[in-house]
């Protein structure tokens, strides 16, 4: 616990909402655009490259006055397998997750392969997951193709 | 005898080989040596089956077209999309939905990857994948399976010799997939820059089965109890570059000599110069019976689809 505490220090703490920790440097700014919620009013404050015992270095995002639900949380697994939730309230860690990757995941990324039936019906793309080691595979549940995360473009 | 596969595949589609497993590929076979030794006439009568190719593909169309009139039920459709509505825009899905209004099953030839998917979750009736882009051809997979198996009486502990364009070919990326079930070894022999991709390598390892890959086609020839030819698609080359590359892996009739007395040849046709005509006579040469045995694999298929209980009688 204590190393959450000063975790959360490191950027101003919150009283109400959620706190998604130890994101792989680099990820923070993706799970962010997901989040879709740069545009709406929700204030949310974020640590890039910030010192962690575990990881070295690591992103971090604050989202005040939102308390995730754990579907919600799951989705953003893909980007960071390993980093955990934590729900706020009265600036006190309520409920501590790790998130877990979905099975699948849909509507979220756009098929790499240019000739899948995807991009060219009325449809929402949606791929299976699987973890390894390091990276996670997604494969198109339409076109079989399987790719790393990092191939893969948000729709 | 084959309750396993008919309840798995009665009312069912057929996409890909991903959905089989060991125990469904061998009842399939016993299924297709019973159509292939008794035939079953009436397996489709009164059954209406809807072929849809929306990309030429004659031989394909053929085999299934005679397959479903040899079991006794009739074929609509059309064999290019020169005269179909996806011309003037009509999507995919409006078409699945309203074609399998009026079929009892539909099979699919559609140029890009997951078509066959995509039907399948807006049909009403049984898809069967003629072929989806260069993803699942399933009914020649199956027809590869069961000519191996014909051919040597067993599908363990053979030595398949892959050769060709194993970079592109879906024909034998699926066959790779299929034979990982059993017990084989492969050796892999293809021009540069037309190797096996490193997807298949690595599941390959992962299921445990060995391969060589060999520069010398004729040096691995020996110890093939099955050589697997596939075409090199000439548009990926100039001509040039096709002689210089393709040729070292053509198949001549005089690089059979220290070849095994069980051998044969496969190929899943049309051939351009991959086999030697040479080859044609000698007893080593099995892709003639194993365009013959599509016809079977799909009378097969087209029966386990649309008969929950179909009188297999009794085999051994
Ligand atoms: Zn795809």
């Amino acid at each position: 616990m204590n190393s959450i505490k000063t975790t959360v220090h490191q950027v101003e703490a919150i009283c109400h909402g959620t706190v998604i920790d130890h994101i792989p440097v680099g990820q923070g700014l993706k799970i962010l655009k997901n989040l879709q919620l740069l545009e709406s009013k929700t204030r949310i404050t974020v640590g890039f490259n910030l010192p962690s015992k575990i990881m070295q270095l690591k992103d971090l995002i604050k989202i005040e006055s939102r308390l995730f639900a754990k579907k919600e949380a799951d989705k953003l697994a893909i980007f960071a397998p390993n980093a955990t939730i934590n729900l706020i309230q009265h600036y006190k860690i309520m409920q501590k997750d790790k998130m877990k990757l979905p099975d699948s995941i849909e509507g979220l990324f756009a098929c790499p392969n240019l000739n899948c039936i995807t991009h060219d019906e009325a449809i929402v793309s949606k791929f299976k997951l699987l973890q390894q080691k390091e990276n996670t595979a997604l494969t198109c549940i339409y076109c079989e193709r399987r790719f790393l995360q990092n191939m893969l473009k948000m729709i | 005898m084959f309750s396993n596969i008919q309840n798995q595949l009665f009312n069912n589609h057929i996409l890909s080989l991903s959905q089989f497993d060991r125990m469904m590929l061998e009842d399939l076979i016993q299924a297709i040596l019973y159509m292939k030794t008794h035939g079953m006439p009436n397996a489709l009568s009164g059954k209406v089956i809807g072929s849809c190719f929306m990309e030429p593909s004659t031989r394909t169309r053929l085999s299934f077209d005679v397959a479903i009139k040899r079991l006794g039920g009739h074929v609509i459709g059309f064999d290019n999309n020169e005269n179909t509505s996806s011309r003037k825009g009509e999507s995919l899905s409006d078409m699945m939905c309203v074609i399998s209004s009026y079929v009892d099953a539909i099979i699919l030839r559609h140029p890009k990857e997951g078509s066959a998917y995509l039907a399948s979750q807006l049909s009403s009736v049984p898809i069967i994948n003629a072929g989806d882009g260069s993803n699942q051809h399933p009914t020649q997979t199956v027809l590869d399976l069961f000519s191996i198996y014909e051919s040597q009486n067993t599908l363990d502990g053979l030595t398949i010799l892959c050769v060709g364009d194993l970079k592109y070919g879906r024909t034998v990326h699926s066959l790779i997939h299929a034979l990982s079930y059993f017990k084989v070894q492969f050796i892999f022999v293809a021009p540069e820059g037309l190797q096996l991709p490193q997807y298949l390598i690595e599941d390959l390892d992962h299921n445990h089965i060995a391969y060589e890959v060999y520069s010398h086609l004729e040096k691995a020839i020996p110890q093939a109890d099955i050589i697997y030819m596939t075409r090199i698609q000439q548009e990926r080359l100039d001509d040039t570059e096709y002689q210089y590359l393709v040729t070292p892996y053509l198949l001549k009739k005089a690089m059979l000599k220290k070849a095994k007395s069980n051998m044969k040849i496969l190929h899943p046709l049309p051939r351009l110069n991959e086999i030697e005509l040479a080859i044609d006579h000698t007893p080593f040469a099995y892709y003639f019976q194993q365009a013959t045995n599509g016809m079977y694999a799909r009378m097969a298929l087209l029966t386990l689809l649309l008969n929950k209980q179909a009188h297999w009688g009794t085999l051994t």
